[in-house]
Formats: C-alpha cells, sequence, structure tokens
C-alpha cells in the first residue's frame, strides 16, 4: 500500500506492506538513528516524533502515519549537538546505541517541561534504557543543558 | 600520600571528551547494521524446543520452495571438528565441545539449523516450514546433580580439553581444581568465631543495548570479511576459521562502534553462522540477534552456589577462610574453568592481611540449560557477595564494627596474597577508600538502621571487592604509533571500544607521551589485518596491558624521530632531544619541526617513524573498591530502593576522570539490578520464563537513587602512568552491601538473588526485628 | 510479530463493526499488546480516524474515548483535578512517556489484562463502558464476564464513561522494579458515598468489592483501615507467577488496601476542612 507523510519535514511517498512497523520503515529510508533493542516496548530506542509526541516506532505501525509528520534525530541534527555536547562532557554517551533514543525524548522534555525537576527527568525518560552509564552522568548532562537554556532564556 | 605526588599530567587524568561523542550523540550511522547492507542475505537460526534431543530426521523440503530461500544448513552439512567460542588466548581452558550445528542438541534454544534467505520475510516463513523430528532424551536440569550423573550432556568421543583444568566430559566436569595453603583444619580449631553461608547468584543477562550482529562477505580477495560487534576481533578470526574449518589467513575481522559488551561480546555467539552462510553461498549475509535469542540462547553469567567458612579469633582477626563453588557451566564450556576461579581469588585475596591459611575448591559442571560466558566481574560478584556477606556476619556476631573488622583484615600495600598467586599488593589504596567512604555516608553518624516513618525503614550495609587488571602471562596488548604526514600521530589498536572509551584514553597516553593535543592524534581500531595483535577488550585489560604498549611505541618512536631529526641538523643522536613539536639540539640552538621531520620521512628515508609494540605483564594488580549503601525497606510490602550509594575506588590513576566515573555508576547501577530484580528463572522443561526487556527487568532511571562516587588512587608502578583497571571491579559490591542493609533491617541474611520484595518482606517476618501491625 | 495482509482505516464506527465480525480481523488499539503475539491474522481495524482520541468532560462524567492514549488520559487537566495523584500514580510506572503515547485507554480496558492499572482504576471509580452495539454496561460487569461471549467480542469499545460519583480515591501498586509488571495493584475510592475497592494483578484481571461489612461506617481509623484491608484480602483469590506467589499478594492486598482506605480518610478530612471554610466564609458574608 501507499504511504503519504512528512519525513524530517520532506514530503515522502512510499510503497509499504500493511504490516510494516514504522521502525522498519525509517531504517529502510536511512535514517539510521531510530534503532531497535527488545521487541517489547520497554527500551525506547526507538523513540521518534509523531506529530511532535515521543513514540515507540517499534510499536507504531507505519500506515498510522498516513498524513502525520515524523521526526527522527536526523532530522535534529542542530538541537542534538547542542544537546549532545552536554552528554558527551560528563562521558555519559558510553556506548552510544541508546543515545538517539534518549536525546529524542530529552529533546521532547525540554519542550514539554524545561524547569523540569530531578524527578520529573527520571520520571520522563524511564522508558529509555541504558545499561553503560547508570543514568547519573546522563542526568547531570540533562541537567547543565536545562541550566544553559534557563540562561539563554534569561538573556533573550 | 607518599606514591601520589607524581608529576602532574597534561592530558592524562583529565576529563576529555571521547573522540567518537558527537558521532554517537548524534545518532550518526556507526553501528554494524548501519554500516553493512541492507540488501544481503537474512541469516535465522531455527532453535531447539528441547532441553536435550537427539534430532532423528530434519525435512528441508518445504522450507527450501519458500519464495527467497537460499539455503537450510542442518548438522549434516557442518565439520565435525570440535571447538570452542569462548574468546580466549589459544589454548583455550574451555574445552572444544560444540559443532557449528549437533545432532544432539543440548538445552532449549540450541541451534538446529541455520537459515538464509533474500529477505527476513522469506527466512522468517523457512523457520516455520522446517519439520524436526526428536528423539527426546532425559535431561541434567539441576546443576547440583550433574557431576557424575549418569546422564551425559557431552558423551561424545571427539569432545577435546586442551588446558589440565579438571575437565572431564564423562563425569558432565568442565572443571575442578583443588587449592590451598596453610593448615586449615588446625587454623579453624584455633578461631572462636566461625561463620558458614551458602549463596546462590543466578545467570544473570549482559543485557546490552545492541544485541549481537554479524555481517560477512567476501573481500576483493575471495578472503571472507566478518564485520561484526565484538570485544574480540583476534579470538573470532580464530573460531571462525575452527568452525568453518578454514585456514585463518582467509578471514579478516574488523568491528565498527559496538552498542555495548559487557563481556558478552567475548564470545563468539552469532559470528559463526553467517560467516558459514557467506562461506558456504560466497554471497553477503547478515544475522542479528532478536533480544529473545540474548536472553535464552547467548552469554550469560555463571549461575554459581558458593559456600564459605570464615573463622576469626576473638579479636576479629579473620585466620581462615575455605570455599567451594559450584558453578553451572550450561550446555557447553565457555569460560566455565575461568569464571570460577575469580570466585575465590578475588575475595579470599581481600582479607590477606591476617590469614594465615585458606582452601578454594570447585567444580563447574555441563547442564542441559544455556551455555554461560563472560559477563563483568567474571565470577567475582558470586564469590565476593558470599565472602562479604560472612565477613559482615563475623563483624556483627563478635559485636565488632563492619568498618572495624575491615581496618583489621584487609589487604594492605606490601601483603603478599597467597590467594592471588603469591602476588604482592604493589599498590592498594583500599584503607583510604574505606575511610573516605565512611565520612561521605556517615557511617558512624547514626545506627545501622532507623526510622523513616511507620513502615519504612533505612539500613545501611556495605562491603568491599578487588578485581585483576588484565591476565597475568597471558594477555597481550599491542599498539601501533606513526608519526602522521602533518607532524601528528596515528595510533593503531587491536583493543576494541566498546563504549567505555579505550580508543579516547590510548590516545590521551599518546598525547601525553608525545606532548601534543588530543587533535594531534587519530585512532584507527580493531581490525584483524591492520591493528598489531590484541588478546581483546576483556577481563580489565585494556588500560593496563595495551595502555602499557602504547607508552613504550611512543618511547621507542621519540628515539626514531630523534634519530632522523639528528640527521637532519647534522648532529650525533646523542646531541637532540624530542620537544613536544620538534627535534632541537641540546642546548636549543637548532631545532627541525616535527612535520619537516614527517615530510623528509617520506623523501628518500629507509627508517620508518612507526613502531609497534607489545606488552603482557607478569602480574594482575587489583583495583579496589568500597561500596556503602543506604537502602529504603517498606517493611509491610518488602519494597526495597537504593536512597544513596556510595563508592570509593582505587584504580590506580584515573585515567580519563568523566569515563572512570561512569565506569563505577553504571558498574553499580548493574550490581543493584544483580541484587534487587534481574532473574534467571528455568521452567521446568529448562526454558528461561525471563525471555524479553519485558520479563527481565534492568534498572530504570527511576529504580535509582543517588550515587556518590570518587577516586582514591594508589600508584601501581607496572601500569601506565600508574594506572590499573575499573572496567569490571564496579559491578562487584552492590549485592553483598545491599544483603547487608537488609540484614540490619530485618535481622535475616538472604542469600539468594534477587531479593525481591517478597523475600524482603519474609526476611522482615522471620527476623522479628519489626512488628507488622 | 503479528502479520496481516490488510489494514483497515476505518471512516465510521459502523464500518469498524462490520470488519470486526469477521473472525480474522482485529480491532487495533496502540498494539503494544498485539503486535508480541505470534499469529497471523487477516487485517487490523485502525479507529484513529473516529474521533476517539478526545476527553469530553460534562457537569455529570467524563467521556474518555477507546483510542485517547494513556499519557493524554494521564494529562488531562480536567482528569488530574477530579482524581488527584490517583491518576498520575496508576499510570506513572507503565514503561515510559512514549510507551504511554501509543498505549490506548480502549486497548487497556477491552483486553481486560490481568496487569492492566487502568482496568483496576476504573473498576473502582465504577466506570461505564460504552460499546457500539452493546450499548452502555457498568465496567464491573465487563470485567467479569468469563469469557466474553461472542457479541461483546465483536462488538467495538467507544468510550470508558467516568460519571462524576468520585468523592476520593486513593490507588497503589507494588512492583519488583519500578517500571515492570505490577505484583499487585489496588484502588480504593469512595463513590457514592460507598467504599469500593478494586484488586488486579493477583495476577488474574482485576475485580472489585464494596464495603459489604460497614466496617468503616463509624469512621475510618488505622484499626478499621487494617481489620477493612484484611477483610478485603480474604475476599480475592490470588494466584502465582514468577513475580510472586499467591500468599504475598494476599498480604499486599491488604496492606494496600489499609494505606489506601487511610488516604481516603486524609482526603475526606481535608475536603471537609475546605468545605466548613467555605461555610464559615459564607457565614460571615
Amino acid at each position: 500500500m501507499e504511504l503519504k507523510f512528512t519525513l524530517n519535514e520532506v514530503p515522502r511517498v512510499v510503497e509499504i506492506s500493511a504490516d510494516t512497523l514504522l521502525l522498519d520503515l525509517l531504517r529502510s529510508m536511512k535514517c539510521y538513528s531510530v534503532k531497535r533493542g527488545c521487541e517489547t516496548g520497554n527500551c525506547g530506542l526507538c523513540t521518534v516524533f509523531v506529530d511532535e509526541r515521543p513514540v515507540l516506532s517499534c510499536s507504531t505501525l507505519a500506515a498510522r502515519v498516513e498524513g502525520r509528520s515524523v521526526v527522527t534525530l536526523e532530522g535534529l541534527r542542530e538541537e542534538a549537538e547542542e544537546y549532545g555536547a552536554y552528554i558527551a562532557d560528563e562521558g555519559a554517551e558510553q556506548c552510544g546505541f541508546c543515545n538517539p533514543g534518549l536525546m529524542m525524548n530529552a529533546i521532547a522534555l525540554y519542550r514539554e517541561n524545561p524547569e523540569a525537576t530531578d524527578d520529573e527527568i527520571k520520571e520522563y525518560l524511564a522508558g529509555n534504557l541504558c545499561r553503560c552509564s547508570g543514568y547519573e552522568g546522563q542526568l547531570r548532562g540533562i541537567r547543565s543543558y536545562l541550566e544553559f537554556k534557563k540562561g539563554e532564556v534569561r538573556h533573550e | 600520600m607518599s606514591k601520589l605526588s607524581q608529576k602532574e599530567y597534561r592530558v592524562v587524568t583529565k576529563p576529555i571528551r571521547k573522540l567518537d561523542a558527537m558521532q554517537l550523540v548524534t545518532g550518526q550511522a556507526v553501528y554494524t547494521d548501519d554500516v553493512t547492507p541492507q540488501d544481503c542475505l537474512v541469516v535465522k537460526l531455527l532453535r531447539s524446543p528441547h532441553a536435550h534431543a537427539l534430532i532423528t530426521d530434519i525435512d528441508t523440503e518445504k522450507a527450501m520452495a519458500v519464495p527467497g530461500a537460499v539455503a537450510v544448513y542442518t548438522y549434516k552439512d557442518v565439520p565435525q571438528e570440535r571447538f570452542t567460542t569462548a574468546g580466549q588466548t589459544y589454548p583455550e581452558p574451555s574445552a572444544y565441545d560444540r559443532l557449528l550445528l549437533d545432532r544432539r542438541v543440548r538445552f532449549v534454544g540450541d541451534p538446529v539449523a541455520i537459515i538464509a534467505a533474500e529477505t527476513k520475510e522469506a527466512a522468517e516463513m523457512m523457520l516455520a516450514r522446517v519439520k524436526v523430528s526428536y528423539e527426546v532424551l532425559p535431561a541434567v536440569l539441576d546443576f547440583h546433580t550433574a557431576k557424575d550423573n549418569e546422564l551425559l550432556v557431552h558423551p561424545e568421543d571427539n569432545w577435546r580439553s586442551l588446558c589440565p583444568v579438571g575437565a572431564d566430559n564423562r563425569r558432565n566436569l568442565v572443571a575442578h581444581e583443588e587449592d590451598s595453603w596453610g593448615d586449615l583444619d588446625k587454623t579453624f580449631a584455633q578461631c572462636s568465631q566461625i561463620v558458614e553461608k551458602t549463596v546462590h547468584c543466578k545467570a544473570n543477562n549482559q543485557a546490552m543495548m545492541e544485541t549481537f550482529r554479524t555481517y560477512c562477505e567476501i573481500d576483493t580477495y575471495g578472503r571472507l570479511h566478518v564485520i561484526s560487534s565484538t570485544q574480540i576481533i583476534f579470538h573470532v578470526r580464530r573460531i571462525v576459521s575452527n568452525a568453518l574449518g578454514i585456514p585463518k589467513s582467509k578471514i579478516r575481522v574488523t568491528k565498527p562502534r559496538i552498542g555495548g559488551g559487557f563481556g558478552a561480546k567475548q564470545s563468539v555467539v552469532a559470528e559463526i553462522y553467517p560467516a558459514f552462510v557467506t562461506w558456504k553461498t560466497k554471497r553477503p549475509s547478515k544475522l542479528v540477534y532478536t533480544r529473545e535469542e540474548c536472553q535464552i540462547a547467548a552469554s550469560p553469567r555463571h549461575e554459581m552456589e558458593v559456600h564459605v567458612k570464615v573463622g576469626a579469633d576473638a579479636q576479629g582477626h579473620i585466620r581462615a577462610m575455605d570455599m567451594y563453588t559450584l558453578s553451572n557451566s550450561g550446555a557447553y564450556s565457555e569460560h566455565g574453568p575461568t569464571t570460577v576461579g575469580l570466585s575465590g581469588h578475588k575475595s579470599i585475596s581481600l582479607y590477606a592481611n591476617q590469614l594465615q591459611a585458606y582452601r578454594f575448591n570447585y567444580d563447574v559442571v555441563y547442564t542441559n540449560l544455556q551455555s554461560a560466558g563472560a559477563f563483568r566481574g567474571y565470577g567475582a560478584p558470586q564469590g565476593i557477595f558470599a565472602v562479604e556477606s560472612a565477613v559482615n556476619e563475623l563483624a556483627d556476631r563478635l559485636g565488632i564494627s563492619p568498618v572495624a573488622i575491615r581496618e583489621i583484615n584487609m589487604t594492605r600495600e606490601g601483603n603478599v596474597i597467597r590467594s592471588y598467586y603469591g602476588e604482592t599488593a604493589t599498590s592498594c589504596a583500599l584503607d583510604r577508600c574505606l575511610q573516605r567512604a565512611k565520612e561521605k555516608i556517615g557511617w558512624d553518624d547514626t545506627c545501622l538502621c532507623t526510622k523513616v516513618d511507620d513502615h519504612t525503614v533505612r539500613a545501611k550495609g556495605m562491603a568491599i571487592a578487588m578485581q585483576g587488571s588484565g591476565i597475568s602471562n597471558v594477555d597481550v596488548g599491542s599498539a601501533t604509533v606513526r608519526l602522521t604526514e602533518d607532524g601528528g600521530y596515528a595510533l593503531v589498536i587491536g583493543a576494541a571500544d566498546m563504549g567505555t572509551g579505550c580508543d579516547t584514553i590510548l590516545a590521551q597516553m599518546v598525547a601525553e607521551m608525545m606532548e601534543c593535543e588530543m587533535s594531534d592524534v587519530t585512532v584507527y581500531s580493531a581490525d584483524t589485518d591492520f591493528s598489531p595483535y590484541d588478546s581483546g577488550s576483556y577481563a580489565s585489560s585494556t588500560t593496563y596491558v595495551t595502555g602499557k604498549a602504547v607508552e613504550r611505541a611512543c618511547l621507542e618512536l621519540q628515539e626514531k624521530i630523534c634519530a632522523l631529526g639528528a640527521g637532519m641538523l647534522e648532529l650525533p643522536e646523542e646531541q637532540v632531544m624530542f620537544t613536544a613539536d620538534a627535534v632541537r639540539s641540546e642546548d636549543g640552538s637548532k631545532a627541525v619541526s616535527l612535520t619537516e621531520i614527517a615530510t623528509k620521512s617520506m623523501c628518500g628515508n629507509t627508517e620508518a617513524l612507526q613502531v609497534t609494540a607489545t606488552h603482557s605483564s607478569p602480574t594482575s594488580p587489583p583495583p579496589y573498591m568500597v561500596g556503602m549503601v543506604e537502602l529504603d525497606i517498606d517493611i509491610e510490602t518488602g519494597e526495597a530502593m537504593v536512597v544513596n550509594y556510595v563508592a570509593v575506588a582505587d584504580c590506580g590513576t584515573v585515567i580519563n576522570e568523566n569515563l572512570a566515573r561512569i565506569q563505577l555508576e553504571g558498574g553499580i547501577v548493574q550490581g543493584i539490578g544483580m541484587a534487587l530484580y534481574e532473574n534467571v528463572t528455568y521452567m521446568k522443561d529448562g526454558s528461561i520464563a525471563e525471555n524479553s526487556l519485558m520479563e527481565y527487568k534492568i534498572p530504570s532511571r527511576m529504580d535509582i537513587g543517588k550515587l556518590d562516587v570518587e577516586f582514591e588512587s594508589s600508584f601501581e608502578p607496572s601500569g601506565p602512568f600508574g594506572a590499573k583497571s575499573i572496567g569490571e571491579l564496579v559491578i562487584d559490591t552492590p549485592v553483598p552491601a545491599i544483603a547487608h542493609a537488609i540484614y540490619e533491617a530485618t535481622g535475616v541474611w538472604l542469600t539468594e538473588l534477587p531479593f525481591t520484595p517478597e523475600k524482603i518482606l519474609e526476611a522482615v517476618e522471620q527476623g522479628g526485628k519489626y512488628k507488622n501491625n | 510479530m503479528l502479520k496481516f495482509k490488510q489494514y483497515y482505516r476505518v471512516k465510521s464506527l459502523e464500518e469498524a463493526y462490520e470488519l470486526n465480525q469477521k473472525k480474522s480481523n482485529v480491532v487495533l488499539g496502540g498494539m503494544l499488546w498485539l503486535k508480541l503475539q505470534r499469529r497471523t491474522v487477516g487485517g487490523v481495524i485502525d479507529l484513529s480516524d473516529l474521533g476517539l482520541d478526545q476527553i469530553m468532560e460534562t457537569e455529570e462524567a467524563f467521556t474518555i474515548g477507546a483510542m485517547v492514549s494513556l499519557r493524554d488520559l494521564e494529562q488531562h487537566e480536567g482528569l488530574r483535578a477530579y482524581l488527584g495523584e490517583a491518576l498520575h500514580e496508576s499510570l506513572r510506572h507503565i514503561v515510559g512517556v512514549q510507551f504511554r503515547n501509543v498505549a490506548t485507554v480502549g486497548g487497556s480496558i477491552f483486553g481486560r489484562f490481568g496487569f492492566s492499572d487502568v482496568l483496576t482504576l476504573f473498576l473502582a471509580l465504577d466506570a461505564k463502558v460504552k460499546f457500539y452495539h452493546a450499548g452502555e454496561m457498568p465496567l464491573s460487569v465487563y470485567a467479569s464476564a468469563a469469557p466474553l461471549d461472542k457479541e461483546l467480542k465483536n462488538d467495538i469499545l467507544e468510550a470508558v464513561i467516568l460519571p462524576k460519583h468520585v468523592e476520593a480515591v486513593a490507588y497503589r501498586s507494588v512492583r519488583n522494579s519500578e517500571t515492570d509488571f505490577p505484583v499487585l495493584t489496588c484502588c480504593a475510592a469512595k463513590v457514592n458515598g460507598v467504599y469500593r475497592v478494586s484488586v488486579g494483578a493477583r495476577p488474574m484481571r482485576a475485580a472489585y468489592t464494596a464495603d459489604l461489612t460497614d466496617m468503616l461506617k463509624d469512621g475510618i481509623t488505622p484499626e478499621t483501615a487494617a481489620a477493612f484491608g484484611k477483610w478485603v484480602s480474604e475476599q480475592f483469590a490470588t494466584g502465582s507467577n514468577v513475580r510472586a506467589s499467591a500468599d504475598y499478594r494476599k498480604k499486599m492486598i491488604a496492606v494496600l488496601t489499609k494505606r489506601n482506605v487511610m488516604e481516603l480518610a486524609e482526603t475526606e478530612k481535608a475536603v471537609h476542612a475546605q468545605t466548613a471554610a467555605v461555610q464559615t466564609k459564607g457565614g460571615q458574608a
């Protein structure tokens, strides 16, 4: 079947099967930032935005994004660089495999709640598993980024 | 502090960003499945539904009729020479007990057929259409009854053990050893307080975020090119050669970025299957493990039951230790003979200061359960759980504080550690770690258990730990360093950065040695065709062993650069010196820049400005650590939450502060998961209940309270810049520390992992320390 | 993996209903659970275009469309004000935000999953479910029907209706780890003056009981709450699985019920204080 949607702000028309998952479609369209870490919706590695909301692309039917806007980390390059630098400065990216999903959801968190407390950060990102970092370094990086953005707002 | 008065480093010790960090955080395509073609053959494995069976018939006809089917391989199609998939230095201690596919299947999940198809859909359809008939056999499912059981897991005649590890397939023995020192019976007889304890650790999974995956293709020269997510490129080359029965020279192994390993990828879990497919079909192929396959048929921690007996005199001097470990290797022997050793060598050795006798015996057995492998800690967490629980109980019974009993007994710098191959503790800041940890958590400030509210108590617990730094006299680390055209340096290594940052750490060492900036150093890692030989990234070896090779390569390269520079300056070699960006005459009057030297090296030059150095260490100096936990326990539900974990580690000189800290934090959180909820439950048929991340729960960030870590460095004279290791040590303390806190809260020592709320509530009720209203 | 050849993005409930009469078709919720099934079906029915992703609030009730995501449920201002922390508490452990953005209320309720926090919550609140054909019925009736008759099975769940009869609500669960399936879920509520307690993840599907003993009639004290908790635990069968034993679950029913009921008392006290304050103020004016 034919699917029309917007991928990283570019209108696309692709041929899919009825049961194609969004994750597989996106990787086939060279959005390699989107990763699969499990089959059960638990790891968060495949997080992308559909109409600006973070969703699990492993559990979203490709057919369901007809007419909608899908954004992957490939489409958020500048934000990823700015935000990611704070993770990198902690060494908290480690193996990096969970990073794209984490960055997507961390960006969503920032957009939704730029003043998030530690507990709110932990709860919002609870669906992003990381086996390397122990989360503390990621939390330090996210906290620093939010602080930096607060400063930026104050200066504007 | 004497040994800390070392020189100030410029690059080493600094919290430098990883060289690949920005590529990773922005989600670039750098992992195996990203950098290899999507349109290659898809490889899938058909797996046994039985714990033990003989294949009586395999019908592949219907599978081959599926459109897009390329091949179905069965035990009839593969070489009959046995091998091991354990990534260890040859001759491997693990027995040669595997075939690519065997007529006898030995656990639920053992591969029965290799399937290759044009698409994933076709491969999946084929999986459903291979018809297999089995003669189902009785299985060995209880590791307590495996030894000398009449049911044999490996009755075959061509089973081979290459090393004298006490293996015997006719007795289901993967390894057996008896080791002792001193007069054990006499020493115990003189002890006034003896604690005995048996603990049970489960087969935890590494659960790295990237599952096993391998891509294979035939290169320009007709050789097999294996691109894999592995920690051990050179061992992969040998093992694929053994499995396929083809020369090693016909195989090249490279690794892109790795999405985590933790030891899982120190076994050749996936590589041999697509390698076989590509070698047979001469077509590119790829195998990506599902998470379920990772959970049921990979390389988890060895399930162990550790019995320990610790004896002390009335003053709390620990005089005698007796340990027996029973380890479950599962259906194959991978890492079985070696992991078990650490359960004793890394636990008994914590108490060398007053010890007069010890015994350490073990059996490692075959069962019809999933095969185990290497996982961070490599047997040490199991042994340390037993010994640390026993020592905590000993302190409790003697009425002295758990800190004080360590102060009396823990290994100190200069101690000869009998249970650690007689090595001397050349660098040990365990005493300072203990002091610092105690201050940080306020150990003496409050009782070990206090009330938070009407149904919550907060309890403290502690443990100490050690690990090794590489495998003494075995691990080999190498580095090639060369002057590049623009006056910088290229470092080529065979160690595998699996996210830990060894590419960066080793580059820092080059920058320190060659007095240049990090931006002047490029790193190329892990390609069997280009890298100098390295055993691989495991056994906490990379910083310590390969780091030393880097240091030596740099020194030798300086000499070579000086020689060429001296020629250009028309001075004798003795009269020039290496100074960061140039070679200068001793009086500083004449200089030739590195760029000029590099240019000269490409014109009329006969001496390569490139050095490869190889290092191996006769010792494995232990890093040490103290972990202290504050645990909140709901005494009505048994729910436990780590609210604060203090850890102080001595890994020698910290090469990169950020990366070492993340190792500490990450390891502690894995240890917390192991302690509280990571479970592997074998069902009656030998299958595993926790076959997904939905069932096998690793910690989420909501599960973790505060982590408070720091370093108390010693200086290890044999390590690069005084460094030891950090990677594995970090998982060792949470289990015993949490068990200790649970005791302080309940009055019961829990001995079986994980400590679920139900078990903790049972402890509350049994211990009677708190009355449930 | 769930395999299918047809994807129906229906334009009306009637169309969905007709397609769903075919045994080989299934209705998609968030697909999180459906996707784990290793089976092939004929087609899937997607209700995304039917406007069922809205929460409507009137004087009498909230009408929560079957396609409302758990995240929308969690964030709905009106529901948050009405149910307080219990709403958040019942949802925050469900994996993560990106999971809850996909999972739907309808999927959770229609599936009547044993582990469902959502079912536990709405059961205590005496919510109703609205089916396209069968119309409205109490959730308790739907949840206790075992097994579902063919008509309900092939019906289309349109909405969950929450009448505004809730005076107080408290929610708790026990989990081996924070984002794991629950070992036990428990919700206590005072609805129309009656105390109701629902218990889920027993591990069987959630069921409820009302205070048939009048134990709490003379006020909630630690003693009556504990006695009531004990009584409630005797009303439900529990089972064992890898997460916990039947015995442990029994104990947890008593503990969570007790705590929830104590919390209800706190809420009631606060409401009374507020009302009293308003009345006093009114008097002064």
